[in-house]
């Protein structure tokens, strides 16, 4: 298997030369290209839209030959447009919320990840607020699942609250509204997570509630549960609400976390593909929803990245794609797609970064200082 | 505590066998460190229900550590030696709680970076306990088969994709009296070679033979009380007030065949136990069949080592979409064989991955069939690799291309 870094440099290597025969796209531009185009400042009408392409996806199901076919709209449409990263290291613990929270923080959390707490170092968003003096409504969270109700706001003593996201949880507020109407059926869809099926945890975070939902996104209740009984899944609710944000109150920074690809905890490889084939038509959706939009069109970066991988095929501790518990490479290995004004497109970059440098990163492009962070800015993307 | 106190009587708890075991290698089990011992201890509590390959296993690598000098020994344990333990953990009463203290330990390593080196330390470990292990005679080649697709009149996904490379793809098979052609297979090697735990059939439905002699018999169907008892149980725990994942996992780990209505003695407790860590250890294996099946199989060929295993997957109930949930009907479970047969396409390969890390694995065979219709997948010794073969055959000529 090899260490670490050499099996991460394996699978880079492979997403590129892939990448190449699929899309074109050249390692070298990355030195010899243009410049990215910029403004003297950046204006600060410039938004930023993570989206974690969540619950762990590995190579053979996306990057690999036999997995290209449940990527078509990462391949075809996104690649060609986005500088992307084929090494991105996760060297910390690779449960859902803890990866999610240390993605936020730019540091590896360590933390219960079945807990109900905050992240302990500062998030993005509150970066992004303090230094930039940006009001609570322009930082969003939207996560599928209850645990990540606390990820808005860290528990740091110089940021806190007073500077954090607000954070929606669409399945727990349609989990309210058909509670409040009297209508049965809506426990299982609060399954939480997957590793832990039967898991509801008791919420106290700074997740928004149902009143509120239905007046910042001037969504009545009604509405709400009646385009959630069109949809197929958790993650479906969860870009439609992301999309209501981006109509109604336009947020500079919003996170978006899917979560359906943790069907894989289930073991049926079925549901796995589907859940990957939806997440991928889900990260279309969002980046037309973008360029649609006239807050976002042409000053909106995007950036899209799993939390971390599954386990191998080959590990025997592990059951394949089923679980991420080894810690094997190929679970800690995993891939970033950057694009938006004055990223290079179809670009490869193949060297080594690490999950922890996407908040230094943003906070390059956007002017903040992310002090406690651990990476480092990529600058292949400023 | 530290395992250099350790006396006989931490053991008082640990069934009669494994209270023996732990008393004759006390010297030994002083000397290792605490990042190891309990590991080996969490292995050795259940070892009055093990399988006799298992025993084998943990028997071996007890004699290859005592056969150790204390240098070698130092030298062996190094790497988990060198880690960092917190003083929680040496709290924590791992004699009698290996489980729990295991639990706890590779929380403390994920969160302090060292899961890494433990687990470079662990592969590093078993392969020189396997290295060493004394080689054993199989009675014969093992035999695994994966009947795949019950239910799925037709079918477009691309089968076997996985496992072609390691075999022929044949295309021609005759699937009248194929499932009963591969029954009696694995009952007359069961009756030819008798061997405690050597021959198992597992079935996503109900068993589809009379009880057989030597043969180990595991199915979705017959364990439905027992899996509606414990899905019933975790849910009472995992509700608010409940006690959490932290508290579904203790009594996961601590939960008896009798508390969910399984009985039984010798061999049947064995089976029993097996079982019960089948549902309780395994994600979804109390939901979905084909996860029960594959799952199932794994544990079999990773603890049991049988020389024949059948593993008959059958229609997963449905996932329900968000807008069904939604139309707050409560619908029977409907079955889903298109979704179940990727799903065991998947399965039948991870059960080749897993029998071919057992020993004999060079001339172990394999056969994937698609069930009642004429695709089937079969490694051999005996036969070449990525090679596709349209012969008409029945069920018998091709069993018979195996050997």
């Amino acid at each position: 298997m090899g260490t670490l870094r050499q099996v991460a440099q394996r699978v880079a290597l492979s997403r590129r030369e892939f990448l190449r025969a699929a899309t074109g796209a050249g390692a070298g531009a990355a030195l010899f290209g243009l410049a990215p185009l910029r403004g003297a400042d950046l204006p600060y009408g410039r938004k930023t839209v993570v989206v974690t392409f969540g619950g762990g996806a590995r190579d053979e199901e996306t990057f690999m030959p036999d997995g290209q076919e449940n990527i078509p709209t990462l391949l075809k449409r996104l690649i060609p447009q986005a500088t992307v990263f084929t090494q991105v290291v996760n060297r910390g613990i690779l449960g859902h919320y803890v990866a999610t929270a240390s993605l936020a923080t730019g540091v590896y959390e360590t933390f219960n990840n079945f807990a109900a707490v905050a992240p302990e170092n500062p998030t993005v968003f509150e970066y992004f607020r303090r230094d930039l003096k940006r009001p609570a409504s322009d930082a969003w969270v939207v996560a599928p699942s209850n645990g990540f109700n606390r990820i808005g706001e860290s528990g740091h003593r110089a940021y806190g609250p007073s500077f954090g996201a607000g954070v929606i949880l669409p399945k727990r507020l349609l989990g309210t509204a058909l509670s409040a109407t009297g209508e049965a059926q809506y426990e299982h869809l609060l399954r939480d997570n997957y590793e832990t099926p039967l898991y509801t945890p008791q919420l106290s975070g700074s997740e928004i509630e149902l009143h509120q939902m239905a007046e910042l996104l001037k969504l009545s209740v009604e509405a709400f549960t009646a385009h959630a009984r069109s949809l197929a899944s958790p993650d479906e609710l969860s870009v439609y609400i992301a999309r209501q944000l981006m109509r109604q109150l336009a947020p500079s920074l919003l996170w978006v976390t899917l979560h359906d690809i943790d069907i894989a905890h289930s073991g049926t490889y079925s549901l796995y593909i589907d859940a990957i084939q939806r997440t991928d038509r889900l990260c279309g959706e969002l980046w037309s929803a973008i360029q649609t939009h006239p807050e976002y069109a042409g000053k909106t970066t995007l950036f899209i990245l799993p939390d971390f991988g599954r386990d191998s095929d080959t590990d025997p501790g592990g059951n394949g794609f089923q679980h991420h518990r080894t810690g094997d490479p190929l679970s800690r290995t995993t891939w970033m797609i950057v694009m938006g004004p004055g990223v290079r497109e179809n670009v490869v970059v193949d060297r080594a970064v690490e999950s922890t440098d996407l908040v230094p990163t943003i906070g390059s492009m956007l002017g903040f200082s992310p002090r406690l962070a651990q990476g480092r800015p990529l600058s292949e993307v400023l | 505590m530290q395992p250099d106190q350790l006396n006989a009587d931490q053991f008082s708890g640990y069934p009669p066998q494994a209270r023996q075991v732990a008393v004759h290698r006390l010297e030994l089990f002083r000397q290792l460190p605490l990042a190891f011992l309990p590991l080996l201890l969490r292995e050795l509590i259940a070892y009055d229900w093990k399988f006799p390959a298992e025993r084998s296993d943990l028997d071996n690598q007890l004699a290859y550590l005592s056969a150790r000098s204390s240098e070698q020994l130092a030298d062996a344990m190094a790497p988990f030696t060198k880690l960092r333990l917190s003083a929680e953990l040496v709290e924590v009463n791992w004699v009698s709680e290996p489980a729990q203290f295991s639990e706890r330990l590779t929380a403390h390593l994920w969160a302090t970076h060292q899961i890494d080196a433990f687990r470079t330390a662990a592969i590093d470990y078993v392969h020189k306990v396997n290295a060493a292990a004394p080689s054993m005679p199989l009675p014969l080649p093992r035999l695994t088969i994966a009947v795949i697709g019950a239910g799925v009149e037709r079918n477009s996904y691309p089968l076997f994709r996985r496992l072609r490379p390691q075999g022929v793809y044949f295309n021609g098979i005759d699937p009248q009296n194929g499932w009963h052609v591969l029954l009696e297979t694995i009952v007359a090697r069961a009756a030819m070679h008798p061997v405690p735990f050597g021959h198992w059939y597992i079935d996503g439905g109900a068993v589809a033979t009379p009880a057989s002699p030597g043969l180990a018999c595991v199915s979705y169907d017959a364990l439905q009380g027992v899996r509606n008892a414990l899905v019933n149980k975790m849910r009472s725990v995992m509700q608010p007030g409940g006690g959490g994942p932290e508290v579904l996992r203790t009594m996961l780990a601590q939960m008896r065949p009798e508390d969910v209505g399984l009985t039984g003695a010798g061999e049947a407790a064995v089976l029993s136990r097996f079982q019960v860590s089948i549902l309780t250890e395994g994600s979804g294996t109390q939901l979905f069949s084909t996860t029960f099946v594959q799952w199932s199989a794994r544990e079999a060929l990773r603890r049991a080592q049988p020389v024949t295993l059948l593993a008959r997957f059958t229609p997963r109930q449905r996932e329900q979409s968000m807008k069904d949930l939604l139309a707050g009907i409560e619908q029977a479970p409907v079955p889903d064989p298109a979704g179940s047969l990727i799903d065991a396409d998947m399965g039948a390969y991870y059960t080749w991955l897993n029998q071919q890390r057992l020993s004999g694995a060079q001339q172990s065979s394999f056969l994937a069939w698609f069930e009642n219709h004429n695709e089937a997948l079969a490694i051999s010794p005996a036969l070449p690799r990525g090679k596709t073969d349209e012969s008409a055959l029945d069920m018998r000529q091709l069993l018979r291309r195996l050997t």
